[in-house]
């Protein structure tokens, strides 16, 4: 069943199916010259697990900060051939959720109104706000935390009302900026299990940075390996094993296989 | 998907209940707390029977060194005039904070929002703040012509600049990230303010509160020493002077009495209000366990 593997060409579309994000030849330069990337092509698909996977500096946040207009590219095109909606002003407006490095819940409010934010901005009514946001809190398995505050809760849980809060707008994509680098192992284990499963259930594009080949391995379908100075898209690997994964999958033969193709590409990018 | 069990890491106070026994209560503050309360309450009193001692012992008159008793009795004698003249230097005080409060924290919001404005606008308010109070009141009260307005004014002046600059601090120090958010939304200018730099300057905020409070206090009395007024509606610092040109000395150290414990009490009520808003979640005014 293994049809996994390392491709050097530059991602191809797939046959008939339109991507949602569409990344040409970008490049972006910093105001003190890093050449953070160069020349990358990708290309997100509707309901997609993808992870970015690549040595510190080798631009993967920066991908992200700019498919999430945070940040805006020094070259090339970025493009949604899906999206038509547009905002009052006339600007394109994607349907995003970001979950960064660190929970980045505001501490003076509780769980509920940290996940309430987004529909509050987008000046929904507070007793809709507040049922979605119950019923996203409930998925991600804090049911009965809405009114705890940030500080009394542990490092896990407060990543989870993060993503919880990226959820609730119900996004096509969900970047996310290595989530659970500062989570010990079993707390990560759990919240990648945890992750699919709202994934499986909700079907959004998923983009994964981590620097983690046994995390990227595990939870996404496709891994874009990505090089340093400057930052750049160096391989692909398919990972077309089956979900719902479980700890079966992490102790299999197909696993640890796949984690060795994922070594060596990453190793190949960190000395390329 | 499992959920954690919520007795595990909410309310660690009520969890810990059943294993460690609540702590005994003496008159509603719990044991431990009172050695800190007693402490300087002791020092106090063998620092005031001392000075009584002393002054009884070498018979030094009233009028060089009151002894305390002597003062809590002037205290007692003089409170028709003395408590007046608090009135009116509180009244001067309050009305100054708040002024200091509206306009350092309306400056602050026009600061942020404008970075030119406060690049024109904050070296006058430096100037304003460096300023020695004493050296400007009399052009002051010269120019406005109404003594409680000028009194108002200088006050004011020396409060409101803790608060502005505290409070522009708090403004800019929201995490980066929290704002990345907020423009990922496309959260207005109002919303990011409302939700998100407002609640994050509090605790700035609130630490230059407790700063203004007291100076608008020395603020009010300063100028009140400058402008020298007299009269029925005169406040304490006038009484001071008074006394010190009639030689009653003890009701000199009534009614400085009555400036330190005006001070407490306001840097008492600016800490509590302080705790009251931050308890909850801000690292400041969270008790731990070690």
């Amino acid at each position: 069943m293994i049809v996994s593997g390392v491709t050097e060409a530059p991602p191809q579309g797939r046959a008939g199916q339109r991507p949602l994000v569409s990344i040409r030849r970008l490049s972006k330069k910093f105001s003190n010259g890093t050449l953070a990337l160069r020349d990358v092509d990708l290309d997100l698909f509707p309901g997609e697990f993808v992870s970015l996977l690549g040595p510190s500096g080798c631009g993967k946040s920066t991908l992200l900060r700019i498919i999430s207009d945070l940040s805006q590219p020094s070259a090339g095109t970025i493009e949604w051939p899906g999206a038509e909606r547009a905002d009052a002003y006339g600007k394109e407006e994607h349907s995003l959720g970001f979950v960064f490095q660190e929970p980045t819940l505001m501490p003076w409010a509780q769980t509920l109104d940290n996940v309430t934010l987004p529909l509050r901005l987008k000046r929904m009514a507070t007793s809709e706000a507040n049922a979605r946001a119950e019923a996203m809190l409930a998925l991600v398995g804090l049911r009965g935390f809405e009114k705890a505050y940030p500080r009394e809760l542990s490092g896990g849980m407060k990543m989870r009302v993060s993503i919880a809060r990226a959820l609730v707008t119900e996004p096509k994509v969900l970047l996310m900026d290595e989530p659970f680098a500062a989570l010990d192992e079993i707390t990560r284990h759990k919240l990648n299990d945890d992750l699919l499963a709202v994934w499986e259930r909700n079907r959004f594009t998923a983009v994964f940075v981590t620097h983690s080949v046994f995390e990227s391995v595990y939870l996404s379908q496709r891994i874009v390996v990505m090089a340093a100075r400057p930052g750049r898209v160096m391989s692909e690997l398919q990972v077309d094993a089956p979900f719902p994964r479980d700890n079966l999958f992490r102790t299999s033969a197909e696993y640890a296989h796949l984690c060795r193709l994922g070594s060596e590409a990453l190793k190949a990018a960190i000395e390329a | 998907m499992s959920e954690p069990n919520p007795a595990s890491a909410r309310g660690t106070d009520q969890d810990a209940a059943p294993v460690f026994a609540a702590e005994e209560r003496v008159l509603g503050i719990p044991k431990s707390r009172w050695p800190g309360i007693i402490a300087p309450l002791v020092m106090g009193a063998i620092f005031l029977g001392l000075w009584e001692g002393i002054v009884r012992y070498r018979g030094i008159p009233a009028y060089i060194l009151p002894g305390p008793v002597e003062i809590l009795k002037t205290l007692g004698t003089d409170w028709p005039t003395l408590s007046i003249a608090l009135w009116v230097t509180l009244r001067i005080t309050f009305a100054a904070l708040i002024a200091a409060v509206s306009v350092g924290v309306s400056l602050a919001i026009l600061f942020t929002q404008s970075k030119w404005l406060e690049r024109s606008l904050l070296p006058y308010a430096v100037i304003l703040q460096v300023t020695p109070v004493v050296a400007i009141a009399p052009l002051i009260i010269i120019w406005v012509g109404d003594v409680n307005l000028s009194l108002l004014i200088c006050a004011w002046l020396v409060a409101f600049f803790p608060i502005l600059s505290n409070t522009i601090l708090g403004l800019n120090s929201a995490d980066h990230n929290l704002v990345a958010l907020f423009q990922l939304y496309g959260a207005s200018r109002w919303q990011t303010m409302r939700y998100l730099r407002l609640p994050a300057s509090l605790p700035y905020f609130l630490g230059g509160l407790k700063i203004s409070g007291g100076l608008a206090l020395i603020g009010a009395v300063v100028a009140e020493f400058v402008a020298g007024t007299g009269g029925s509606a005169s406040g304490l610092a006038y009484r001071i002077l008074e006394s010190g040109y009639q030689l009653k000395i003890p009701r000199m150290f009534a009614a400085l009495l009555m400036i330190s414990i005006s001070g407490i009490a306001i840097f008492l009520a600016t800490s509590y209000l302080s705790h009251r808003l931050l308890h909850r979640w801000h690292e400041s005014a969270v008790r731990r366990e070690s």
